[in-house]
């Protein structure tokens, strides 16, 4: 049961200091989120720069990189992912534990960018996983970056524990598996995962 | 029973065990009521850089190694018996430095049959 915002801040004048088993949970998750670390191009430079002095992503709870998906709770999709890279990037987003979030960086990650009419370029990560926070740039600054950092905090922070909207990884039913694409004769096959992005329909 | 002086260390033996394994058991109480598991093919698969692994992990290697190994114990076991030997010098009979002069002309031999086969050589 939810504890009314106008009574707490009163009991908090008093020194009586109340709380909810979802809002700690939430603000411990909020306040340790671990990338991955893996960087596909040149948004990966400007990721590198986020974690280092001038910026500070330690500030956020998110410096330390993991290099396991075990250990990791968020994706940074950090630049151009190309055809031949796709399998690996979903492989990799399966076998983080849950709950896991994802981070598309850059104009390449969300669709293709620059390279969106090639031939061997990926027209978005989230055509085959759950994009959480998409940021635009060619590559976006490190503020950008740290504003998609907020941006999931705040997204973290408003899940809630049970009930009908709670998160993928509080689910029993929901999908768990992320079908991984294969290498086809022209493209990779599946072109896109219905469950997590509606095919468009194009009207002539 | 409290009287007993080990009393102390048992009562700290049960709260490290607490402390370990209360965080263990709250985590799994979490996984059974909210969270639950979703294991799969993919998620449980060892390898973990992103590519499929191909072949088997039980493969042969190459035993050119063994030169390090005799390598090594020429020059670093053999300081290991040394120590003690030269230590005891001056208080042993003929048989022992005898024993002790057939263990360092075996690692010898064993020095001269690396150095002809040209180990020694820096390339």
């Amino acid at each position: 049961m939810a504890v009314d915002e106008g009574l707490k801040i009163e009991l908090g004048k008093q020194g009586v200091f109340v709380t909810t088993i979802e809002e700690l949970y939430n603000w411990g998750r909020r306040n340790s989120v671990w990338p991955m670390q893996f960087g596909l191009a040149c948004c990966a430079i400007e990721m590198i720069a986020t974690t280092m002095a001038r910026y500070d992503l330690a500030r956020f709870g998110a410096e330390v990189f993991r290099p396991s998906p075990r250990q990791a709770d968020l994706m940074i999709v950090s630049g151009t992912v190309t055809k031949k890279m796709a399998p690996q990037v979903v492989r990799l987003y399966n076998q983080m534990a849950e709950p896991k979030y994802v981070i598309a960086m850059g104009a390449c990650a969300i669709s293709g960018g620059p390279f969106k009419q090639g031939y061997n370029v990926l027209k978005g990560i989230d055509r085959y996983i759950p994009v959480d926070v998409h940021i635009p740039g060619c590559p976006p600054r490190p503020e950008a970056l740290i504003q998609a950092f907020m941006t999931l905090q705040k997204k973290i922070d408003g899940q809630s524990l049970t009930g009908e909207n709670r998160p993928r990884h509080l689910n029993a039913e929901a999908q768990g598996e992320f079908p991984v694409p294969v290498q086809g004769a022209h493209d990779l096959e599946p072109a896109s995962n219905p469950g997590v992005w509606p095919v468009p329909v194009v009207i002539q | 029973m409290a009287s007993n002086p080990y009393f102390s260390l048992a009562i700290l033996f049960v709260a490290a065990l607490g402390f370990g394994l209360a965080p263990l058991g709250l985590a799994r109480l979490w996984a059974l009521v909210f969270s639950p598991g979703k294991p799969n093919a993919v998620k449980n698969s060892i390898y973990e850089c992103g590519l499929v692994s191909r072949g088997d992990a039980w493969m042969q290697f190459s035993s050119a190694y063994y030169l390090y190994a005799i390598i090594f114990l020429i020059f670093d076991v053999e300081a290991v018996f040394l120590l003690p030997f030269a230590v005891a010098f001056t208080g042993l009979g003929v048989e022992p430095c005898g024993a002790m002069l057939v263990f360092v002309l075996l690692l010898v031999e064993g020095l001269v049959w690396a150095w002809a086969k040209g180990v020694l050589t820096w390339e």
